[in-house]
């Protein structure tokens, strides 16, 4: 990540006269050293009209996560005015005043939220400072709320409205030592507070990038090569060309990517046809017949994999990522050993809103439109794949996404689009749209893999040795990207004698992150397997873990992965972790209740991005299939829950989308051609199949974290732990509804 | 072919293919972008209008097949009673993440409590099973459906 260099570590504040009257303050917050140091240099601005109305701006997008509401929320609070006085706009793409604007790994409250206070407390700090010079008394006798002054000796009293121009002459304060308010006397912070953009949802105005207009545009569709990295060999572009409304087709030679996933900076090859409208080139893509040359990678299918993976896993890990003791010894002193092999598959995103981006190119210039959750990224692979420096190309992060999961974070639509553009040249705007067989087909995909497990337990019922060997993804002792196992993933740091080593097959398809990547696989083995082995121990689990966890308070090594340049969050810690495991098992009842025969609890936790979750899953078995009752949450993200009503609609939806995907969803590949293509073979849950999602927070004195992820990663585990709890058939494989017996 | 619609009230003509589906003709000849495109093939009722009162998926319904039948789409929703007090409990509740497929989901309420203005729970799950949500806002659907019916919510657990 780009740090700025000294000149601008100076906080200063800007004024100018904005339009219609009124002042606009903009903070350029201090860089490496500011009071954080998380963000090279994040500005905020605050703009005051008349009328002691406030626009706070909100300098990242929201895809459903909220931030577009509690980033501003906290300016909010500090600046001291009341939420009915707020209007908030979507911040354009400027990370020279706004800083780092990309939204996912549920960074965007821990990486803000420190900052964003900082910029409220600066600008109130200065309107003060304004009415104390005006009336000439200490700034200490005055008081502020609801966006209004007061010194109460004299009984005076000012807006911030009338205070404003006299306020941008004041020096700013010193981002780093700034007054914030004490945590208690937060008005905004910690009341739920709907969705700013609610009112615009239920009306059904345009927000999202499919619902871009403008004069003259067209509309694109894109056909890719079936297989990643394909090439095409021929098609009947003259007959697509006369089909009814065409105005143009555009033959994709490819361009592959270099960078992480491998489809970033680069282009597939394919046949993109530009019409009036979407259903017309959509029409004439039916017609289209292509010959591809598949390349390598078209030699890839599940079938291969899981057959290598199996001959793999009885062989020793062709490489070693950690190891702690000697496990192999302990095994042959164990007083039991269990082993067992488990899997998961491929997944899409499948957000709600297809991919689709909107552009523009005219005299070497571009203007995009994109849904996105990484705006700059989309700039920048733009310029790599153009040619085109970046300050030529005009990037318009949408008001809204219909959905991310980490989708969105990758700018190949975006690309799409402006190459599209290019070819149709005079500046007419052309809309790209995939279509959702479109978007399962050409994802990013959260990767598959295999993982052979061993654990020793001594004569106590202790768990004394574990080893995972993982069949993954990658070449050459190098794990592709997404498909790594980390030396610090739970429970490293709490087995005396542990290793973790990996071989590594071939893989053609770019996997990408989906939301808790890493997490919303590896707590699906990790935590069935410590299940089996809590059952092999005698113990009751929630006993079992206890115990385990009553090892070590806080496991070194085992904070998430930084994301670039980014200090490390608290990592995993013990004692937060049984904090969330007793909440949880005391709303649930755990070991309390008799339950009829056939229902029971499972359990799972996980920590993800700074967050400690723990969760209960009550099932009832029926003859051939497995209702899930109710879902029980305890989460721990710190000390502050900015949105109250946003937590706890993320944690719902974060359940309830790891139920889906534990129910039903896999992507497989066959030929190198991905097998699925709509929500009949990749089915999202639907309505009829969502139990009830009671959730609830302890609040600890830790800087406040994420919620957008950390809720998913227990749920895969805590189901198939109550799933065995009910039937006593344990599910070693995702989906369930693959393994036999289970039409859950 | 030119077609005569009644949409929101308004009649207007198009001059589209036959084959177009409803959801095409609404969000590209008419600008009424509010309906979505989910999956276009009656997977995700992200493009639910009502034909005739009728929660019908636009993107499977061929503008040929609309004939006079009036079209409502979620950018009149408001006009309809019913539809208002959803928005209102909609609101309240904060039901939307992303909001992608709450236009769909609204048209689908809507057409439930037109039917069953006193819905159960499986009522609730019969009807309004045909509208995906990415975002999984299904616990605040319910919730906000049976606020707008005056329905006491079920006690769980
Ligand atoms: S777009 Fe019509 S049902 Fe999905
Ligand atoms: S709110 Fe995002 S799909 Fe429903």
């Amino acid at each position: 990540m780009h740090l700025r260099n000294d000149q601008s570590r100076r906080s200063f504040l800007k004024a100018s006269a904005v339009t219609g009257g009124g002042l606009m303050l903009t903070f350029n917050l201090g860089t490496a050293k500011a009071a954080t140091a998380t963000e090279a240099n994040i500005g905020a601005f605050v703009r005051i009209a008349p009328d002691n109305t406030f626009v706070i701006m909100a300098k990242s997008v929201d895809i459903g996560q909220g931030v577009k509401t509690s980033l501003p929320m906290i300016i909010a609070d500090e600046l001291d005015v009341d939420w009915s006085q707020v209007k908030v706009e979507l911040a354009p793409l400027d990370t020279e005043k706004f800083g780092a604007q990309n939204v996912g790994g549920s960074t965007t409250i821990p990486r803000n939220w420190d900052n964003m206070r900082r910029v409220g407390a600066a600008a109130r700090q200065m309107i003060v400072s304004a009415a104390a010079k005006m009336w000439k008394v200490p700034e200490g006798e005055l008081t502020t709320g609801s966006g209004v002054v007061t010194h109460a000796a004299s009984n005076r009293k000012a807006t911030y409205g009338e205070l404003a121009s006299k306020a941008a002459a004041q020096t700013a304060p010193d981002l780093k030592t700034v007054k914030l308010k004490d945590p208690k006397d937060f008005k905004i912070i910690g009341k739920p507070t709907r969705d700013v953009d609610a009112p615009k949802i239920v009306v059904g105005q345009p927000l999202y990038g499919i619902d871009v207009q403008a004069p003259g545009m067209l509309a694109a569709t894109f056909e890719r090569s079936p297989v990643f990295g394909g090439k095409l060999v021929k098609a009947n572009i003259d007959e697509i060309r006369a089909m009814p409304g065409v105005r143009k087709v555009v033959v994709v030679e490819g361009i592959t990517g270099k960078g992480d996933p491998a489809r970033q900076n680069g282009i597939e090859a394919g046949v993109a046809i530009v019409a009036d409208t979407w259903w017309q080139a959509q029409t004439a893509r039916r017609k289209l017949r292509v010959e591809w040359k598949d390349g390598p990678t078209g030699l890839q299918s599940n079938a291969n994999w899981e057959k290598t993976a199996l001959e793999f896993a009885k062989k020793e890990p062709q490489f070693n990522i950690r190891k702690d003791g000697d496990p192999d010894a302990t095994f042959k002193g164990a007083a039991k050993v269990i082993e067992a092999t488990y899997s998961y598959p491929f997944l899409a995103h499948a957000t709600m809103e297809p991919m689709n981006s909107t552009a523009s190119f005219n005299n070497g210039k571009f203007e995009v439109w994109t849904p996105t959750q990484n705006a700059a990224a989309a700039r920048t692979s733009i310029s790599k794949v153009m040619g085109i420096d970046e300050k030529d190309i005009l990037v318009h992060p949408t008001q809204r996404s219909g959905g991310g999961f980490g989708r969105r974070a990758q700018p190949d639509p975006a690309v799409e689009a402006a190459w599209i553009a290019r070819e149709v040249g005079n500046g007419t705007p052309v809309k790209l749209v995939w279509s959702r067989e479109d978007d399962i087909r050409h994802d990013n995909y959260r990767p598959a893999g295999y993982h052979h497990f061993k654990a020793g337990l001594d004569a106590q019922g202790k768990l004394i040795a574990l080893t995972d060997h993982f069949v993954s993804f990658g070449e050459n002792g190098k794990f592709a990207p997404m498909c790594q196992l980390g030396d610090n993933i739970f429970p490293a740091e709490f087995v005396p004698n542990l290793s973790y080593g990996a071989s590594l097959m071939q893989l053609g398809t770019p996997m990408g992150p989906l939301r808790a990547p890493g997490s919303n696989a590896l707590s699906f083995v990790f935590m069935s397997f410590l299940d089996e082995v809590a059952q092999a121990s005698g113990r009751d689990p929630l006993q079992f873990h206890m115990d385990l966890l009553a090892e070590k308070r806080v496991a070194a090594k085992a904070a998430a992965p930084a994301a670039n340049g980014q200090p490390r969050p608290p990592g995993f810690d013990a004692e937060r972790m049984r904090g969330v495991l007793q909440l949880v098992a005391d709303k649930s009842g755990w070991g309390k209740r008799t339950m009829p025969k056939g229902t029971a609890l499972g359990m799972a936790y996980y920590f993800s991005h700074a967050g400690h979750l723990a969760h209960v899953i009550e099932v009832t078995a029926g003859k051939d299939e497995v209702k899930v009752n109710k879902v029980w949450v305890a989460g721990d993200i710190g000390s502050q829950i900015v949105n109250p009503i946003m937590a706890e609609s993320q944690v719902q939806g974060a359940v309830l989308d790891g139920i889906g995907q534990a129910l039903g969803q896999q992507v497989t590949f066959a030929n190198g051609r991905v097998q699925q293509g709509n929500f009949d073979d990749f089915p999202l849950l639907r309505m009829n199949e969502a139990p009830p999602v009671e959730v609830h927070f302890n609040i600890t004195g830790n800087p406040p974290s994420g919620i957008g992820e950390p809720a998913l990663p227990p749920v895969h585990p805590a189901l198939a732990n109550a799933i065995f709890a009910a039937t006593g058939k344990r599910v070693r494989s995702l989906p369930f509804n693959k393994a036999a017996g289970f039409a859950v | 072919m030119a077609y005569t619609l009644t949409v929101n009230g308004t009649s207007r003509t198009v001059d589209v293919d036959p084959s177009t589906p409803l959801l095409w003709v609404l969000r590209d000849q008419m600008s009424l972008v509010g309906t979505k495109f989910g999956c276009g093939v009656g997977m995700c009722g992200a493009c639910t209008v009502h034909v005739n009162g009728q929660a019908v998926k636009s993107c499977s319904m061929p503008v040929s097949a609309v004939g006079e039948q009036p079209i409502t789409t979620i950018e009149a929703l408001s006009e309809n009673p019913i539809g208002k007090r959803l928005q209102e409990a909609w609101l309240d509740v904060d039901v939307a993440q992303c909001g992608y497929c709450q236009a769909g989901q609204l048209m689908a309420a809507t057409a439930l409590l037109s039917k069953v203005p006193q819905p159960s729970d499986a009522d609730i799950d019969t009807h309004m099973s045909g509208n995906l949500c990415r975002c999984a806002t299904y616990i605040r659907i319910r919730k906000a459906i049976k606020q707008a019916a005056g329905v006491a919510e079920k006690k769980e657990g």
